[in-house]
């Protein structure tokens, strides 16, 4: 912290010059602002001068695709074997042979996979989580969801040891070359992560068509980066003396790698597959757009219908199936990390494995006897109930009686938050904000970053995207606003109850593993569609990591600390004012980026309910699959990412070093 | 007093062969180290090294241990003892020197040779354990074995060697982490004897453990190595278990090796002021003999005798009661000197009567 009572009276304190410097720059910007009329060209980037960059990219696009089709059919091919494979066996049945004639081989039993899946949690985390995971597959089966959702798993269960392997060895190799991380592995997983869902979508339509094969693709590339990372990061924490020891028992680079650094990595690598797990779900749901079908297609389609009991229904077998699948590899990964514990000596699979044994044997009974017994092939429908009607009969009942309460929320929020913050943004001059934004730049770390930022920007402008830009920046920036100003208050009580934390975590662990589609259903069905909309699911999406990196900033400044100060005689509200908040600041700062992060990817997706940014762009570039278009508005999207990103890792970074 | 001094000192000559020695070792940290050091040729002052800007974790060391021989490197920590074990055994690279393995250079051997080198000669305990968590107790030590391709019933019976050997019998199937500190060293220990190695580096191997379980290691090392006679390369920062054990010691300091010799060495005639410093609290009577008291025979009228490196502490109970002075005797039986107690008593005490040795 920096001592501000004995600054020699003589130098200027570097505060005060940067803070003459941006007075100046804003000044020149309001000026910029006043002459829009005779400096339009910087306001609004004139259209006669725009780089057709979306021109070139579709040229490309098309060339691949013509020239290429030998390799990406291929490519079809061969990964449509193991996905139809899966596909068969969860969700549709083998045929072989035609017509009448085919031999109908059944796929899995309904019941079986529930056992199996209540065995998996039982093993992975004892019984509670055994029906757990059991009572949330049971529950797709009886609302009647089952053949979607073993569609959706399928896909899962196909993409993630794709992505897996591939982080793997992509982690491997950024690990042992460091000039491959710098200059390949790191800007790509940033341009992956930041890259809008949507924009993923686009080539692969393009290139492989709509099919669950491009749809699995899509998910593949999505989801691989979270494994990337911890393959690195699990490497690089194995403690220097296992490395060592390995080389002293003689162990070749190879049996190094294999035998040593990589098992004694495995709960990071378990928390990488957890997240990878996650991310695939997310991605699956939304690349029904392309062909995925499943559980994400029929939200879609329930969507554009409007029908939001059915489309409410499908999205809470999404949550079910989203939390059986994280709560199952999150305990995996626990188990890991937690370290082995020896069982009695027994050889034998059936003595080693128990539940595998069992799972195998459930599943082979209950599906053999699905061939004589119907009601163990399909759910019987006299056994599914549907609460579609009772959702809808709900919203009729909330729209008739409230709203006129409603209503003047939704029109006041836009009439006198919305709209003049949109107009301030989209009247921005551009040049103005690529000067902004590269003096911030230059400020937090020098020359470098302030090059990269300005690019960036400019980039946003020259292709002709400006005001979509600052479109998306608007409702970004006020659903990132909104987010904070609920999850950091939030944050801080559960830093300082930690019976509040209790009821707080289990609700925003929830939040995090749905995937994004499911924030939008609820939202629509009171406030229609429109910003509000976008704004009100962006921000519960956006909220977690407010609140989670505020609760864990708080907590993990030293007890040591916080005893000098009760000691040296600080009030509780001074030891928070004074020890906790400055030190918990750079933490705090980068859950507001995550925040941020998080919104700009919801508002993407809010695109579905008609807003009018880049992230409608890229849906109506998906629709027409007009790759070009796309592309550079994913670009613009991501670019907007990266500079949130870049200047406040920057800023926490200086907080940070000042401790 | 000052005649015994003379006495004392006299290094005995070691017929045993060189094991490991280093001749020159520098190992620098900073830019162009290498070409530095080479253009010096392999001579720099600490203030040369601060003008260039480098770190000298290792400066100039010159050491040689003998087969069979506990050799202790003792200094406190950032004083470069980790930085030259790892010289040693090459998981660090020296940046200047030569480290010879029974006369031949460590330093311009293949990998595959190295590779070779470690997997059957050498052994390492690591300060943390370094035990991997995914193997039980045998599969740990079976590892090294395992990687030289020895198929499992083999090594596995060679395991159950080295478990009974460290006295872990019972617990072959458990977990690293379900185990205690000192047992998963004793794992360490017996992972790294497993391959028969004939130098065996320990790196501050019981610095992680309570002082009680640190004692009854000490004991458990000293036990083992007078069943398997090792050389051994000991890296501690603790001085009393550094005079437990050893029979040499090397102090280090900023990378430099200040002083080698015996612990009695160190205690009688310290090189320098910071070695003196190590060893004001040393209880003297266990470190000093009988030849550094001792002083030419004033009478024949002895109660008793004693050998000339029978240390003080074996023999000053029973001195002081009889009253007067011991025979230090040589392999002959003739007498070369006496002790007398108030010599011992002096020692004891603390008191510096001559202001020779004390």
């Amino acid at each position: 912290m920096t001592i501000a009572a004995d600054t020699p009276a003589g130098r200027v304190r570097p505060v005060q010059k940067w803070l003459a410097v941006w007075a100046v720059a804003l000044a020149a910007v309001v000026v910029l602002a006043l002459f829009r009329d005779s400096l339009f060209w910087a306001v609004n980037y004139p259209a006669d001068h725009v780089v057709p960059i979306a021109d070139w990219v579709s040229a490309i696009m098309n060339w691949l695709k013509v020239n290429l089709s030998w390799l990406t059919r291929s490519i079809t091919t061969i990964l449509g074997v193991p996905l139809n494979f899966a596909l068969d066996l969860l969700a549709k049945s083998f045929k072989i042979g035609h017509g009448a004639d085919a031999i109908v081989l059944p796929r899995l039993s309904w019941i079986g996979v529930v056992i199996a899946a209540f065995l998996a949690g039982h093993a992975a985390g004892g019984r509670n989580l055994g029906l757990l995971v059991g009572g949330c597959f049971l529950y797709i089966a009886l609302f009647g969801q089952w053949t979607s959702a073993m569609l959706t798993l399928a896909l899962i269960a196909i993409a993630v040891p794709f992505c897996i392997v591939t982080g793997l060895f992509l982690g491997i190799w950024a690990w042992r070359r460091p000039w491959a991380e710098k200059l390949f592995v790191a800007p790509a997983l940033d341009l992956m992560q930041t890259i809008p869902t949507f924009a993923y979508l686009i080539p692969m339509l393009l290139l492989f068509g709509n099919s669950p094969v491009s749809a699995m693709i899509a998910t593949a590339i999505f989801a691989t980066p979270p494994m990337v990372r911890a393959t690195m990061l699990g490497l690089s924490r194995v403690p220097v003396e296992i490395g060592e020891f390995s080389e002293m028992a003689g162990c070749t680079a190879r049996q190094k790698l294999w035998r040593v650094l990589l098992p004694s990595a495995r709960p990071t690598l378990m928390v990488g597959v957890n997240q990878v797990i996650m991310l695939a779900l997310n991605m699956v749901i939304i690349a029904s757009m392309i062909g995925a079908g499943g559980l994400g297609y029929d939200v879609l389609l329930a969507l554009r219908a409007l029908k939001v009991g059915e489309a409410m229904e499908a999205g809470l077998a999404i949550v079910a199936l989203a939390i059986a699948l994280d709560r199952l590899s999150q305990a995996l990964a626990r188990r890991q990390a937690r370290g082995h514990v020896h069982v009695e000596a027994g050889a034998g699979l059936l003595r080693r494995y128990p539940h595998l044994a069992l799972a195998l044997v459930v599943l082979a009974v209950t599906t053999l006897a699905g061939l004589f017994i119907p009601a163990f092939a399909d759910v019987p429908k006299a056994i599914t109930f549907t609460t579609a009607p009772a959702w809808k009969a709900a919203v009729t009942w909330i729209t008739i009686n409230f709203f006129d309460a409603i209503e003047v929320f939704r029109v006041t929020l836009i009439l006198y938050v919305l709209n003049p913050v949109r107009a301030f943004c989209e009247g921005f001059p551009w040049l103005g904000a690529v000067f902004l934004l590269g003096l911030a730049g230059y400020q937090l770390a020098g020359a470098r970053l302030a090059i990269l930022i300005a690019a960036l920007t400019a980039f946003c402008a020259v292709t002709g995207l400006w005001e979509k830009t600052m479109a998306t920046v608007y409702l970004c920036g006020i659903s990132a606003f909104v987010a904070c100003l609920i999850g950091i208050p939030l944050g801080l009580m559960a830093s300082r109850s930690d019976r509040f934390e209790k009821i707080i975590t289990p609700i925003i662990d929830t939040l995090q593993v749905l995937p994004s589609f499911c924030f939008i259903i609820p939202v629509v069905m009171l406030f229609r569609v429109g910003d509000v909309t976008a704004m009100i699911a962006t921000v519960a999406f956006a909220v977690v990591p407010a609140i989670r990196y505020t609760n864990h900033g708080i907590r993990q400044v030293p007890p040591g600390l916080i005893e000098a100060a009760v000691v040296s005689g600080c009030t509780r509200r001074q030891t928070f004012w004074k020890v906790q908040l400055p030190l918990a600041l750079p933490e705090i700062m980068l859950g507001i980026n995550q925040t941020i992060l998080m919104a700009l990817a919801m508002i993407i997706i809010c695109a579905m309910i008609g807003t009018r940014d880049l992230g409608q762009e890229v849906f109506i570039a998906l629709s027409k699959a007009d790759s070009g278009r796309g592309i550079v508005a994913g670009l613009a999207i991501a670019f907007i990412g990266i500079i949130a990103d870049r200047l406040f890792n920057a800023w926490s970074a200086r907080a940070r070093a000042k401790l | 007093m000052n005649t015994a001094v003379e006495v004392g000192h006299v290094p005995a000559k070691d017929a045993r062969p060189v094991k490991l020695a280093c001749r020159n070792v520098w190992k620098l940290f900073g830019s162009d180290a290498e070409n530095f050091i080479k253009s010096r040729d392999g001579r720099a002052s600490a203030d040369e090294l601060q003008q260039a800007g480098l770190v000298g974790a290792a400066r100039a060391v010159d050491l040689e241990i003998r087969e069979g021989e506990i050799f202790i490197i003792m200094g406190l920590s950032g004083s470069g003892k980790s930085t030259l074990v790892r010289c040693m055994s090459r998981l660090v690279e020296p940046t200047f020197g030569k480290v010879e393995f029974e006369g031949k250079n460590l330093l311009t051997i293949s990998d595959a040779e190295l590779i070779e080198l470690r997997r059957h000669r050498m052994g390492m305990v690591f300060q943390n354990f370094a035990l991997l968590p995914h193997l039980n107790v045998l599969e740990n030590i079976a590892f090294p074995l395992s990687v030289q391709g020895m198929d499992r019933v083999t090594r596995e019976a060679r395991a159950r060697e080295v478990i009974d050997l460290v006295g872990l019998g019972g617990r072959e199937h458990f977990y690293p982490r379900e185990l205690s500190g000192g047992q998963q060293q004793r794992v360490g220990i017996a992972r790294s004897l497993a391959t028969k190695p004939e130098i065996w580096f320990l790196d501050e191997p019981f610095s992680a453990l309570d002082p009680l379980i640190r004692r009854e290691m000490q004991d458990e090392l000293m036990r083992l190595q007078a069943v398997l006679h090792k050389t051994i390369v000991f890296i501690t920062h603790d001085f009393d278990e550094a005079i437990r054990l050893a029979d040499r010691i090397a102090i280090m300091k900023d990378g430099e090796v200040i002083q080698i010799g015996t612990p009695e060495e160190l205690v009688v005639n310290p090189a320098t002021d910071y070695v003196a410093e190590f060893t004001r609290d040393v209880q003297r009577a266990k470190v000093i003999s009988a030849r550094s008291l001792m002083r030419p025979c004033a009478s024949d009228d002895h109660v008793d005798r004693v050998a000339p490196e029978d240390r003080i502490s074996t023999f000053s109970a029973r001195l002081i009661s009889a009253g007067r002075p011991f025979a230090v005797v040589n392999g002959t039986g003739k007498p070369i000197g006496e002790v007398t107690p108030d010599a011992v008593i002096d020692l004891l005490a603390g008191i510096d009567r001559q202001g020779a040795t004390v």
